[in-house]
C-alpha cells in the first residue's frame, strides 16, 4: 500500500510538473519546474531500487544540464517570447486524442501478465551493489549498445559545432 | 571475470564504416579540398560492400544479425550513400556550405541504418535509429543561414523524437511483458505463453507501427516530411527520401515479421488503414504542390504506402516485392533529385515546377532524364518502377488483399498526373527564360547511374528480385 502511494505521488507529481514545463510563458518558470521535474524522475529511480542512475539523474540533468539551461535562457533576449501564447490553437483535438489514448492504454494494463523475472532481484543487486552490476552488465551483455551509444554522443557534439560554431559562408 | 572476444566479422561492415567517418572527421582539418572527403568515402563504401558479401553471422550475444535480408537492405544503403555523395558537392560549393563533416555525418547516418538493418534485439535497433536521426537533423539544417533549412531540421527534430518516445514507451510494455527485447525470444516467448490475444500486445504493436509509420513518413505520422523535405539541402532530402525511409521498412518488417510473426492478422489491421491512407492522401496532396522538392516528398510518402502492401502481405513474395521496390526506388528518386539540383544555380532556386518550361528545347538531355524517371516513378513500363509496383502489387493479390490492391491502382493511376505534368511542362510549353545548369561530373556519373539502372532493371527485372527472394530466404 505504502508502496502504491509513493509510486501514485511521484507519477501523478512528474505529470503535473511536465504540464508546467509546457505550459508557463516565462522560460526562466519552465526551467525552475523542470528542475523539481528531473528531482521527482530521480525519486522514481530511488524507488525502484537504482540508486546509482538517481544520483546521476540528479548530478548531470538536474546540476548540470539544467544550469546549462538556465545560462542559455539568460543571455537570450526572451521580450518577444514573453507575449507569444502557450497553447496551439488546436489543443480540444490533442486533448481529445490524448484522452481516447489514456483510456485505451489503462484498458489494456488490466491485461498485464508479468513477464519472466531476470536473474537481477533486488537481493541479487543489494549484494553486489547497484553500480557495479551495471558496470559490469554495460561492459560485457550490452557493450555492443553501450559503443553506438557513444557514437550517438560523437553526433550531437558534431552537430552541435556544425549548426552553432562553424563560420557562414566559407 | 574472464571476457570473452566477440565474434568481429558480422560487424566488420559497421567497424569499418566507423573508423572511417572518424578518419574523415579529423581529415577535415588538414584537407582543405572538400571533395577529396567525399572521394575518401567513395572508396571505403567499396570496400564496406566487399565486407558485406563475406559477413553473415550473429554475434554480441545475439543483439546483431547479418543475414541475407540485412544485407540486401546494406546494399541499398551503400547505393543511397554513394549517390548521395556524388551529387553533393557542386550543390555544397553553390550554397556555400562546403563543411567536411557533411561527409562525415552522411557516413553516420548511413552507419545507423545498417545498425537498424541488423538489429535483432530492440535496444540496439533503437540506437542505431537515432544515430540516423540525430546525423539526419543536422544535416536538415545544414544551410545554417536558411530559415526553411532551419525549420526542417527543428520540425524533423521534434517529431523524431516524438516518435522516438512511443518507440520507447511500446518496447517498455512489450520488455514487461515477455521480460526480453531479443526479437526471436519475443516470437517464441508469445507464442508459448498464448499472449497472442492479449490487448497489451496489440497496444504495443500498435506504438511500433506508429513509431515506424514516422520512419517511412506514413499518413497520418507524415507531417513532417513536405517541410523537412523542401527546406533540406536537396542531395539531403534525397537522401532522407531513400536512406531512412528504407531503415524503416527494415525494422518494420524485421520486428513485425519476427518478433510479432504469430500475430500477423492482429497487425495486419493496424497498417492496412495506414498504408490505404497513405497511398491516398500522398498522391492527392502531390497534386496541388508547385515547389518539386515538395512534390517529390509527397510522392514519397505515396511511394511508401505502395511498399507497405508488400509487409501487409507478409509471405515471402511480399517481402521480396518490398525489397526489390525499395532498390528500384532508390535510383528513380535520386536520379530525379539530381535534376533538381542541377537547376539550382546562385541565386536562382529552380525548385518551382514552372521552372520546368521548356526544359525540353533548352536542355534535351537532362528533359529526356527528367523523362525517364518520372515514368518510372509513376510505373509505365519499360521503366523499372512498373516491375517494382508489378511484383509489389501481385505479391498482394496472392496473399488475398486483392481490394487494397484495387485501390492502390487507382491512386497511382492519379498519380500520373503530377508526374507527368512536368512532362508536359517540359515538352509542351515554350521556354520562359534561359535557365543555366549546374552540372558536375559527380552529378553527370550519378545521373548515368541511376537512369541506366532505372531502364536495364525495368527491361531485366529477374535478377534484383532473385536476389531479394534470396535474401528473404533466410530471413
Amino acid at each position: 500500500m505504502l508502496q502504491q502511494l509513493f509510486f501514485g505521488y511521484y507519477a501523478f507529481m512528474i505529470i503535473i510538473l511536465s504540464l508546467l514545463v509546457v505550459t508557463r510563458g516565462n522560460p526562466v518558470h519552465s526551467v525552475m519546474w523542470m528542475l523539481l521535474l528531473f528531482f521527482h524522475i530521480a525519486g522514481l529511480y530511488l524507488f525502484l531500487n537504482a540508486e546509482f542512475i538517481a544520483a546521476i539523474q540528479v548530478i548531470v540533468y538536474a546540476g548540470a544540464i539544467l544550469v546549462l539551461f538556465l545560462f542559455v535562457v539568460l543571455l537570450l533576449n526572451l521580450r518577444e517570447e514573453l507575449s507569444l501564447r502557450q497553447i496551439a490553437g488546436s489543443w480540444p483535438a490533442a486533448f481529445f486524442i490524448v484522452a481516447a489514448l489514456f483510456i485505451t492504454v489503462t484498458a489494456a494494463l488490466g491485461a498485464y501478465v508479468q513477464g519472466p523475472v531476470g536473474s537481477y532481484s533486488i537481493e541479487a543487486i543489494r549484494s553486489e551493489t547497484h553500480t557495479k552490476a551495471l558496470g559490469r552488465l554495460l561492459y560485457t551483455e550490452y557493450l555492443f549498445p553501450f559503443e553506438i551509444a557513444s557514437l550517438i554522443l560523437l553526433v550531437a557534439v558534431v552537430g552541435a559545432v556544425v549548426l552553432a560554431k562553424r563560420k557562414l559562408r566559407s | 571475470m574472464p571476457i570473452a572476444m566477440p565474434n568481429l566479422i558480422p560487424v566488420m561492415p559497421e567497424l569499418v564504416m566507423t573508423g572511417v567517418a572518424i578518419i574523415l572527421l579529423m581529415a577535415e582539418l588538414v584537407i582543405k579540398r572538400k571533395e577529396t572527403l567525399g572521394f575518401l568515402s567513395l572508396i571505403s563504401v567499396g570496400l564496406i560492400s566487399y565486407l558485406l558479401l563475406g559477413s553473415a553471422g550473429t554475434t554480441f550475444g545475439g543483439m546483431f544479425v547479418s543475414d541475407g535480408y540485412s544485407t540486401f537492405f546494406k546494399l541499398i544503403f551503400m547505393a543511397n550513400l554513394v549517390l548521395t555523395v556524388l551529387i553533393s558537392p557542386k550543390y555544397l560549393q553553390t550554397m556555400r556550405i562546403n563543411f567536411g563533416e557533411y561527409y562525415a555525418l552522411t557516413l553516420f547516418a548511413t552507419l545507423g541504418m545498417m545498425l537498424m538493418a541488423s538489429a535483432a534485439d530492440i535496444i540496439v535497433l533503437y540506437l542505431g535509429l537515432e544515430l540516423m536521426a540525430l546525423s539526419t537533423y543536422v544535416l536538415a539544417g545544414f544551410i545554417r543561414y536558411d530559415m526553411k533549412s532551419n525549420e526542417a531540421a527543428i520540425k524533423y527534430l521534434l517529431l523524431g523524437a516524438f516518435a522516438s518516445a512511443i518507440l520507447l514507451y511500446g518496447t517498455s510494455l512489450i520488455y514487461g511483458l515477455t521480460g526480453t527485447t531479443n526479437l526471436r525470444d519475443i516470437a517464441v516467448y508469445i507464442t508459448h505463453n498464448g499472449l497472442a490475444k492479449n490487448p497489451l500486445l496489440m497496444v504495443s504493436m500498435i506504438f511500433f507501427a506508429v513509431a515506424f509509420s514516422f520512419k517511412i513518413a506514413a499518413v497520418p505520422f507524415h507531417m513532417w516530411a513536405p517541410d523537412a523535405y523542401e527546406g533540406a539541402p536537396t542531395p539531403i532530402t534525397a537522401f532522407m527520401s531513400v536512406g531512412p525511409k528504407a531503415a524503416g521498412f527494415a525494422v518494420l518488417g524485421r520486428v513485425f515479421l519476427v518478433a510479432f510473426g504469430s500475430v500477423k492478422t492482429d497487425w495486419s489491421v493496424i497498417l492496412i488503414p495506414i498504408a490505404v491512407l497513405t497511398m491516398a492522401i500522398g498522391n492527392i496532396l502531390a497534386l496541388s504542390q508547385t515547389n518539386i522538392k515538395r512534390m517529390l516528398a509527397y510522392s514519397s510518402i505515396a511511394h511508401a504506402g505502395y511498399m507497405l502492401l508488400g509487409i501487409i502481405a507478409g509471405t515471402p513474395a511480399g517481402i521480396s516485392s518490398v525489397l526489390n521496390y525499395m532498390f528500384i526506388y532508390a535510383f528513380m528518386n535520386i536520379g530525379a533529385f539530381a535534376i533538381v539540383i542541377m537547376l539550382r544555380t546562385e541565386g536562382f532556386a529552380g525548385e518551382d515546377i514552372s521552372d520546368y518550361e521548356g526544359l525540353g528545347k533548352t536542355h534535351p538531355t537532362a528533359a529526356a532524364l527528367m523523362l525517364v524517371f518520372m515514368f518510372s516513378l509513376t510505373g509505365i513500363p519499360p521503366m523499372a518502377g512498373f516491375m517494382g509496383k508489378f511484383y509489389l502489387f501481385m505479391s498482394a493479390i496472392n496473399a488475398g488483399y486483392t481490394w487494397i490492391v484495387i485501390v492502390a491502382v487507382l491512386f497511382s493511376a492519379i498519380s500520373a498526373y503530377f508526374y507527368l505534368r512536368i512532362v508536359m511542362l517540359m515538352y509542351m510549353k515554350e521556354p520562359k527564360e534561359v535557365i543555366q545548369l549546374n552540372t558536375s561530373p559527380g552529378i553527370g556519373l550519378a545521373l548515368a547511374v541511376t537512369v541506366s539502372a532505372v531502364i536495364l532493371i525495368g527491361i531485366l527485372p529477374a535478377k534484383v528480385l532473385a536476389l531479394a527472394q534470396q535474401a528473404v530466404t533466410s530471413f
